[in-house]
């Protein structure tokens, strides 16, 4: 079957154990995916599925992909992906993948788009010291020195400055898979997963 | 948010009895020693009660051989086997971390007239 597949990050929760003890869990709802095209290594030169999620009206499609949509099946979607498989006869145009890919156990990569923080200063985005709060100090949140003088006359390329932080793709690696309900469509992941309520994420088996 | 609900609802016990901050109560706490399982027993009062779904918690403090001795159990913890209400107390506020300075005649807590 799959390894990767596609989901809303509904929010976090504390969560009992078997043994008892409690742990942080993020919460995921998967898909629905749905399969809208099957991508094979003799017409498109590898092997792939191509999933829809998040249904969208049909009036809010473009007229290209709503005949891609028809073509496929009857659901419509707002977010077309792809997901590597090595065989994609198993699968059908249509068919929709569950949240039973995933056991209790597993380890999995997630990624998703990180919240935005706005522009922000060197010591929030890339972690620096910051100077002294006391004793005279007017440096509190600065980065301080930025390069050398005039050799060579210039700041190097790649300097750590404050700018935008967040909005970006983050993948966090190896984190375990809590608990599994299918009848919700439910995936519970140990610890935290990128993005706020409601954003997707993508669950990778490891 | 719906499934979210649903989810906490399922883990949350229902059979815990109400009490109050200011309350003697008595935790019977699961406790697993290798296999063998037992129930200790932690009777004190409630000092704290912090609200949330299945993250909820109280504080329970005790004087053990003149220290005082406080202890955090998630209220819906599966760990707990019962909760057994003592006394209810009379108390004016939420957190009762007054009681921590005070010690022997002075931490007594009225019992409520019911």
């Amino acid at each position: 079957m799959v390894k990767t597949l596609f989901g809303k990050k509904i929010g976090m929760t504390t969560y009992f154990l078997e043994q008892g003890r409690s742990t942080p869990v993020s919460v995921i709802k998967i898909g629905p995916c749905v399969v809208t095209q099957k991508k094979t290594l003799e017409k498109e030169g590898y092997n792939a599925i191509q999933v829809g999620f998040e249904p969208q009206k049909k009036e809010r499609l473009t007229k290209p992909l709503r005949g891609h949509f028809e073509a496929s099946g009857d659901g419509y979607f707002s977010c077309l992906r792809e997901i590597c498989v090595d065989k994609p006869d198993i699968f059908e145009l249509g068919q929709e993948i569950k949240a039973d890919v995933f056991n209790a156990g597993d380890q999995v990569n997630v990624s998703g788009i990180s919240k935005g923080r706005g522009f922000a200063g060197v010591m929030k985005r890339w972690g620096f010291a910051g100077g002294r709060k006391t004793h005279g100090s007017r440096s509190h949140r600065i980065p301080g020195s930025i390069g050398c003088s005039a050799t060579p006359g210039r700041v190097l390329k790649g300097r750590k400055l404050p700018g935008r932080k967040g909005y970006q793709r983050v993948t966090v690696k190896n984190l375990k898979v809590v608990d599994v309900r299918p009848e919700m469509d439910i995936v519970l992941i140990k610890g935290a997963v990128p993005g706020s309520r409601n954003s997707m994420v993508e669950i990778c088996k490891v | 948010m719906n499934a979210l609900e649903a989810l906490e609802k399922e883990q949350m016990r229902i059979d815990i009895p109400e009490f109050r901050p200011g309350d003697t109560v008595k935790v019977h706490a699961r406790i697993k020693e290798g296999q063998k399982e037992r129930i200790q027993i932690f009777q004190g009062v409630v000092i704290r009660k912090r609200n949330g779904n299945t993250g909820a918690t109280f504080t329970v403090r005790k004087i053990s051989y003149s220290i005082g001795v406080e202890r955090i159990f998630p209220l819906h913890s599966p760990h707990i086997a019962k909760i057994e209400i003592i006394s209810r107390g009379r108390v004016r506020r939420a957190r009762l971390y007054y009681l921590r300075n005070l010690r022997g005649k002075a931490a007594r807590i009225k019992e409520k007239r019911v």
